[in-house]
């Protein structure tokens, strides 16, 4: 076995600068919270886009009450015969009022801390400082709303059904409003004004499934065990990084982008392809044997973050 | 490789209860608290705990990228489980009447003086303005009040501060219209325009205040006075008190954000803003009640001493409820 390893060329380093920076994007909405027991939890903050598409669902089901409720209260009024259509109005503006307001309370109040466009959207309502959400935080981010929201959509209007120098204060209100609609966008942590105020933001509902160990599937197999006998420089090729990247590989991919990796994988560890050796085998084995090496460094202290890593 | 990973011997040792965790913490979003069963309580923290310890363990003994990010998962939802909101709506809404609400409203008693003296101020100088001369009234109400302007007789006036019609149709419309009127809105706007100072809340609540100046000139010139501050009161008392909160609890935001102390100001803003919220929660269901005294009450009551004795007692209802000591109070 020759020493497989090389000192990292221009292109290398490139590349690995390149990869850290995709990697701070991607973690640029990762927010730190230590809890009370002394560990560092990771909060994925919701995109700006999940959340007005939640927003928009959120009208849509709130539209969808109001015709229902209207639509029922026409029917029964109906059928009491029309007579008593002033109550009819009347209770059906007092149930849209009580729904308008408080659709978003008693949502977020609710055990997920998430209205239904909020669910669908897989988000949520958190309290900043990792502490308590009270219901006074609810109660405040929702009435901000109406600043919000329903400011710039009565300038909107007000632009729209006005002339001359009222046109103009219209536009002018309605680009100072939309400041506070469009705050999410402006600031780092996504806040619209009512979670400033309340000290409440919105994280990406945690869903993530535990799926078997890929070294254990390996384990099994004892017969093949012997067939796949790494030396120690093959298993120092590469990082924990590059195992991640095998992890995600072995996951999800297709057979022929295993194929593939599995080929550049033999000719960088000088690897002679057994006669009856498949590539998952051969991958899954590489992966373990290559998690083992790594993980018994960590033990010792040694971190090797990727293949430049020495 | 005839031993099997430590880190999946970690794994193996404690992946039951990894389960066991994720589901209680399932069924517990799904069916609430009260599905769980006492086994399931006691075991809750347990382990949560277990699950925390075994997160940052892993970090440091795991490379299975798979087996960390779930723990981070199942850690984080058990966190906001188990520091999340725990009261159900009934209570907490009890609690809202019993100390939340009377608590935030009395602590606020510098505000709510503030949020006053801007509503009466800027009311007793329109009324001042008005009487020297009625030509300011369109000034202030360029075309909110409708048909009782200057221009009206006396007779009209009087004749809108009593009402014929007392049907149940007229006083339910008369109700929900009220519901709708601006004051809700008002409210809610000034508590929620309290963080640029508070300078927008002092205008609402001035404005506000010279409308109801200019319009109380009219009445009092013409020899109406009396008439109308029963007409006004019986709601009025409510309604007026309702919109001085609000005004209160944006000039906390206001004060929040302007004066921080020893507190950075976006926390200052959000201390201030979360009784602020209880104190315009609260101001909504004042507003809620007026309308009920409107709708109802003024459509019903045509004698001006029953209005000034609801009026009265409406008064000192809300004092007592808001200012009287309580013997236990949480403090919001």
């Amino acid at each position: 076995m020759s020493e497989t390893r090389t000192a990292p060329t221009k292109a290398d380093r490139q590349a690995r600068r390149q990869r850290l920076a995709i990697n701070a994007r991607a973690t640029a909405l990762d927010r730190k919270l230590v809890t009370p027991e002394g560990a560092e939890l990771t909060l994925k903050l919701s995109s700006a886009g999940k959340r007005a598409g939640a927003f928009i669902i959120d009208w849509i089901i709130i539209i969808l009450i109001f015709i229902v409720i209207i639509f029922a209260i026409t029917k029964i009024s109906e059928g009491l015969g029309r007579r008593g259509d002033g109550i009819a109005d009347a209770l059906a503006m007092l149930v849209i009022f009580a729904v308008r307001n408080f659709y978003f309370i008693f949502f977020e109040i609710g055990r997920r801390a998430a209205t239904p466009g909020k669910r669908l959207s897989g988000v949520r309502v958190a309290s900043r400082n990792g502490g308590q959400l009270t219901a006074n935080a609810i109660l405040a981010r929702n009435f901000v709303r109406e600043v919000e929201v329903f400011m710039p959509l009565f300038y909107l209007l007000s632009t729209a059904f006005s002339a001359g120098v009222e046109t103009w204060i219209s536009i002018f209100g309605l680009l100072w409003s939309g400041l506070f609609l469009f705050m999410p966008l402006l600031n780092k942590d996504k806040l619209r004004l009512g979670d400033l105020i309340a000290g409440t933001w919105v994280i990406e509902t945690p869903k993530k499934k535990l799926l078997g160990d890929i070294a254990k599937t390996s384990g099994k197999m004892a017969d093949a065990e012997t067939k796949f006998n790494f030396t120690a420089e093959q298993l120092d090729v590469y990082g924990i990084h590059e195992l991640h990247i095998l992890e995600n590989l072995l996951r999800k991919s297709t057979k022929e982008v295993k194929a593939s990796v599995a080929e550049r994988i033999r000719k960088k560890i000088d690897w002679e392809r057994l006669p009856d050796e498949s590539d998952i085998d051969f991958l899954r084995h590489y992966y373990a044997g290559l998690r083992k090496n790594l993980e018994q460094k960590l033990l010792l202290g040694q971190r090797k973050a990727d293949k430049f890593d020495t | 490789m005839s031993e099997l990973l430590k880190s999946y011997r970690f794994r193996e040792e404690r992946e039951a209860e990894w389960h066991k965790l994720d589901q209680i913490v399932n069924k517990a979003e799904k069916r609430g608290v009260n599905a769980l069963s006492d086994d399931d309580m006691i075991a809750l923290p347990r382990l949560y705990r277990q699950a925390v310890s075994s997160l940052t363990l892993a970090r440091s003994i795991s490379l299975d990228q798979n087996v960390i990010s779930y723990l981070e998962t199942l850690c984080t939802k058990s966190y906001l489980f188990v520091y999340g909101t725990r009261t159900n709506l009934m209570s907490k809404m009890a609690d809202f009447f019993t100390y939340g609400w009377p608590n935030a409203v009395r602590a606020a008693w510098k505000p709510t003086l503030l949020s006053a003296a801007c509503l009466f101020g800027s009311g007793l100088l329109a009324f001042i303005l008005c009487m020297i001369d009625m030509e300011w009234f369109w000034t202030f109400n360029s075309s909110i009040i409708g048909e009782r302007t200057p221009d009206a007789t006396t007779a009209f006036l009087e004749s809108t501060l009593y009402s014929e019609e007392t049907d149940a149709e007229g006083m339910l419309s008369a109700f929900s219209a009220q519901l709708f009127s601006n004051n809700s809105g008002v409210a809610l706007f000034a508590f929620a325009l309290g963080f640029m100072f508070g300078v927008p809340t002092a205008i609402l609540v001035a404005y506000n205040g010279l409308l109801l100046g200019a319009f109380y000139a009219l009445f009092w010139s013409r020899g109406l006075g009396y008439e109308l501050t029963g007409w006004l009161l019986i709601h009025g008392v409510t309604e007026l008190f309702a919109i001085v909160l609000a005004g209160a609890a944006g000039f906390m935001i206001g004060g929040g954000v302007a004066f921080p102390g020893q507190k950075s100001r976006m926390e200052s803003a959000q201390a201030a803003g979360r009784s602020a919220a209880t104190i315009a929660i609260g101001a909504v269901v004042m507003l809620f009640f007026a309308a009920l005294l409107e709708g109802f009450g003024r459509q019903l009551i045509n004698n001006d001493e029953v209005r000034y004795a609801i009026a009265i007692g409406t008064f000192v209802l809300w004092m007592g409820y808001f200012y009287l000591p309580r013997a236990r109070g949480d403090q919001p």
